[in-house]
């Protein structure tokens, strides 16, 4: 994640107080005990003490047992849908003897937790578990030892029930977590690791559990950024450009400040509506007579993909082995193939959303983002503010996909709350949502790759354009291979993309599996052999294997080389060291072209599942958003002008799009947890491409694969 | 032009004076404060802002208030009655048929709907009725298996 824009390090200090010493910041929570860890990588740590500010030194999240018992974890971690408000606290549960109910989650708050990179690349429960598991193990010890005091018990005598330590020879000598917390200011850290629970003592962990937020999510009453109310606050509409890099030529707003409580507030281009009802702003916004300059366009969607190869610089090889030419006199059969995918909006139902207020020098803002820490720095800079005079509260996510982290309208909202003295909402339009959507980037992907005619690969030259290199690095068991790409980790910049990209759900992942798998399985057609059968053969890590031996048991599959006119497709992959495997079943209208896929198998090899129900949801998750980039979603524009602003055009996949979703989790509790919120979108594109390949012979090249594409593919084979 | 409309919000009568033509979204959320009605696309194309008005599943987003005028609209936060769950609602949380939560009151009030047209639906019919109601997060197959659960509840007199 080195080129993760935020990895930029810049933290805070949770005594927002300077003259606030820990002991008194401490009491100011209300006493207990507290524990205190640090996230992952210590490196992020070690770049933080760099920085000169002191803190956090020693930790990034913390726990605290109250005077009531219950345990609250403080972390900078967002919920967006994706679980962690439930898996977090299963964790804590196991190790501290609790119910997941006595523990509270704060999350996404900049005063109440500590500094935290951000909510993406499916690593809470990888990065902040483990870590998390050692405090709580360490909250346990510290009340054992405070038990074992109080009861006058040996502490190995000692056992502990939902909070209740007691005498393992005398049942009626107990005390509670809650009476032990009492009265006490204990700190510690969680630097050395206690140890935590084996697998075989797990009673929380490893089981399935329901979401906890739902009970609020079903009532209406769980709370989003545009839910947040003040006193006297606005809702503001700001005056867009009709395309990106769109110059204001002239702009007069008397229309609309002649509208009854209509105010409005220039500053250069920045040119903003502000009313106390959203829809009267929407009113105001569309009185006001504006006009751009918009540039000529050099590009479209059409020749987008030209204009990459175009602009493609210097190539780096991100992996090598063996030497290309011996590769190539190796094999028998040489195949090169082009890959193609178009530009995605990430599209969660809300919109970027955003409540400031500024009093003073100080300012707190609400904001749906999965970035709050990065955020603070960037109200702060924008306003001219200390960091520390800065809070960022995070309200639930209404979904992320990683394109909620560039925190534009929060901005807004901070600037119009300071130029105005009055708390300003920004909610974004769904035009507005699409035009700055920091889209998945459009790229192409280069493959030339080599095998004997008994099914062998010998050969594996790619070469990935734009769309950054997750996912890029082949697994496979061949022995003359290179791995280069141009962009790096997120694909490029503005000087190569009409407007803004940036990470969606795997980034780089689902374009690299498109093209690796889609190659394999052309590989495995040349050889005339099954495709299972012909990945189990060049594959030499156990982990790929026994997790497409999973999926094909699970699906039930016959061996036939393809095409077989069955509709059956495959495909394996990587992400967030979770493997996956996926197998479907597609009907291909061969007059129309449109494909009706009817069944996918998944198995994910992902280690030990935390919340084996919560990780089910997310595999059905990236299946059915898999289902979009794979079949409809391909975001058309003209130069800076993006010609997609709604789900009119903009086909997300609906329930009558679903197939039948299988899936299955390997049995692995022994091993560490890796990643779960993405690996099972990656394969999408591919599993599809070789299932259409299967059904009809066609071979699909480009992503989405819409009816005319596939129409046009199956006509050109006559 | 304020006019002032009157209609029964959850079960009780309200008035309100304002531009009539406003979207009953706004209203809803930025007059009563009722904010577990959402806002999505803004052209009804995505469900996120359906309202029940006289039991019937509306598009708030462009949905003007004037037309509610005599009508009972009931949102998200009417639908439990004395702090018990609906059975959609419930059916919701016990088949884990939501993510981020945000499409979730859409699609609990398109479903009630579709089960007072259809009280017993085919999962066909199920599908053909929540199809222009969109979820991100792909929380589908529970969601048709929840309303279906919540038929079955409904029927059997529990609603």
């Amino acid at each position: 994640m080195n080129d993760n824009p935020h990895m930029e390090i810049d933290f805070h200090d949770i005594v927002t107080d300077p003259n606030l010493s820990r002991r008194e910041f401490l009491k100011a929570l209300g006493g207990g005990i507290f524990i205190f860890f640090c996230i992952g990588d210590s490196s992020v740590l070690e770049a933080q003490r760099r920085g000169g500010r002191g803190y956090p030194e020693d930790f990034n999240a913390y726990l605290r047992v109250g005077p009531d018992g219950r345990v609250t974890c403080f972390t900078g971690k967002i919920e967006q849908g994706q679980g962690a408000i439930t898996s977090l606290p299963q964790m804590l549960a196991d190790e501290m003897d609790i119910s997941p109910d006595m523990v509270d989650m704060v999350m996404g708050d900049t005063a109440q937790c500590p500094w935290d990179m951000g909510t993406f690349g499916s690593m809470t429960i990888r990065f902040f578990g483990p870590p998390l598991r050692a405090a709580g193990a360490e909250a346990r010890k510290v009340l054992i030892e405070l038990a074992a005091e109080q009861l006058q018990v040996p502490q190995d005598r000692l056992a502990v029930e939902n909070g209740v330590v007691f005498d393992k020879q005398n049942k009626d000598k107990k005390i509670t977590y809650a009476d032990l917390a009492k009265g006490k200011i204990i700190e510690r850290h969680a630097k050395e690791k206690p140890p935590v629970k084996d697998p075989s003592a797990f009673k929380v962990i490893n089981k399935p559990f329901l979401h906890r937020d739902a009970q609020e999510k079903v009532t209406g009453k769980a709370k989003y950024a545009g839910d947040m109310r003040l006193p006297d606050m606005l809702y503001a509409k700001v005056l867009r450009p009709p395309a990106h890099g769109a110059k204001l030529k002239r702009v007069d707003t008397s229309a609309a400040e002649k509208m009854d409580g209509v105010s409005v507030v220039r500053d250069g281009d920045f040119v903003v509506v502000l009313h106390k009802s959203p829809d009267q702003a929407v009113a105001a916004l569309a009185k006001i007579d504006s006009e751009f300059e918009v540039p000529p366009a050099t590009v479209d969607d059409q020749t987008i993909f030209e204009h990459l190869l175009k602009n493609a610089g210097r190539e780096n090889t991100t992996a090598q082995g063996g030497q290309l030419e011996e590769g190539e006199k190796l094999s028998e059969i040489v195949i090169e193939q082009m890959y193609l995918d178009g530009y995605k909006a990430h599209a969660a139902i809300e919109t970027h959303t955003a409540l400031a207020q500024v009093e003073g020098n100080k300012a707190t803002v609400w904001a749906s983002t999965q970035t709050p820490f990065p955020l603070k720095d960037q109200v702060a800079s924008a306003l001219g503010f200390k960091p520390e005079d800065v809070r960022v509260i995070t309200p639930f996510v209404g979904g992320g996909f990683g394109g909620k982290s560039a925190n534009q309208q929060a901005v807004e909202a901070a600037r119009l709350a300071k130029a105005t003295g009055k708390p300003v909402q920004v909610m974004w339009s769904r035009e507005e949502e699409f035009f700055y959507d920091t889209f998945r980037p459009a790229a192409v992907v280069k493959i030339k790759s080599g095998i004997t005619k008994a099914g062998k690969a010998t050969l594996w030259d790619y070469h990935v354009y734009f769309a950054g290199d997750r996912g890029a690095a082949q697994f496979y068991d061949i022995p003359h291979h290179r791995t280069s790409s141009v962009g790096g980790g997120f694909g490029g910049g503005p000087s190569v993309h009409p407007f803004a990209t940036g990470a969606w759900r795997a980034p780089a992942n689902n374009t690299n599996s498109f093209a690796r798998e889609s190659q394999i399985d052309i590989m495995a057609a040349r050889a005339k052999m099954d495709p299972v059968e012909f990945r189990l053969k060049n594959l030499r890590d156990e982990r790929p294997i026994r997790t497409l031996k999973a999926a094909a048991e699970k699906f039930g599959w016959k061996p036939a080389p393809s095409p077989s006119g069955r509709g059956l497709g495959v495909a394996v992959g990587i992400d967030s060291d979770t493997f996956v495997a996926e197998i479907a079943e597609v009907e291909v209208d061969k007059r129309t072209g449109k494909v009706r896929v009817r069944r996918i198998v998944c198995a994910q090899d992902m280690g030990l599942a935390i919340n084996p129900a919560g990780a089910t949801i997310q595999i059905e998750g990236c299946i059915t958003m898999g289902l979009g980039y794979a079949l409809t979603e391909d975001i058309r524009f003209k130069g800076g002008m993006i010609l997609d602003r709604n789900f009119d055009t903009y086909e997300l996949p609906r329930f009558s799009s679903l197939p039948k979703i299988e899936t299955v989790i390997l049995d692995l509790p022994n091993e560490p947890a890796h990643g779960g919120g993405e690996p099972a979108i990656i394969t999408m594109g591919a599993v599809i491409a070789n299932a259409i390949h299967d059904a009809t012979g066609a071979r699909m090249l480009q992503l989405p694969m819409t009816p005319d594409r596939v129409r046009k593919a199956i006509a050109a084979m006559a | 032009m304020a006019e002032t409309i009157g209609f029964t919000l959850n079960g009780k009568p309200v008035t309100i004076t304002t531009d009539g033509q406003r979207p009953l979204l706004w209203v809803l959320r930025t007059d009563f404060g009722l904010t577990g009605t959402k806002f999505g696309c803004g052209q009804a194309v995505c469900g996120a802002c359906t309202v029940l008005v006289d039991n019937k599943a509306v598009r708030s987003c462009n949905h003007p208030v004037r037309n509610v005028a005599g009508k009972q609209v009931r949102t998200i936060e009417g639908l439990s009655s004395n702090g018990d769950l609906h059975p959609l609602q419930k059916a919701f949380v016990e088949h884990d048929a939501l993510q981020c939560g945000f499409c979730t009151p859409g699609m609990i009030l398109t479903a009630y709907s579709l089960l007072q047209q259809n009280p017993q639906p085919t999962r066909e019919e199920v599908i053909a009725g929540m199809n222009e109601n969109l979820c991100r997060c792909g929380a589908h197959t529970r969601i048709i298996d929840a309303i279906q659960d919540a038929a079955t509840q409904m029927k059997g007199g529990k609603a």
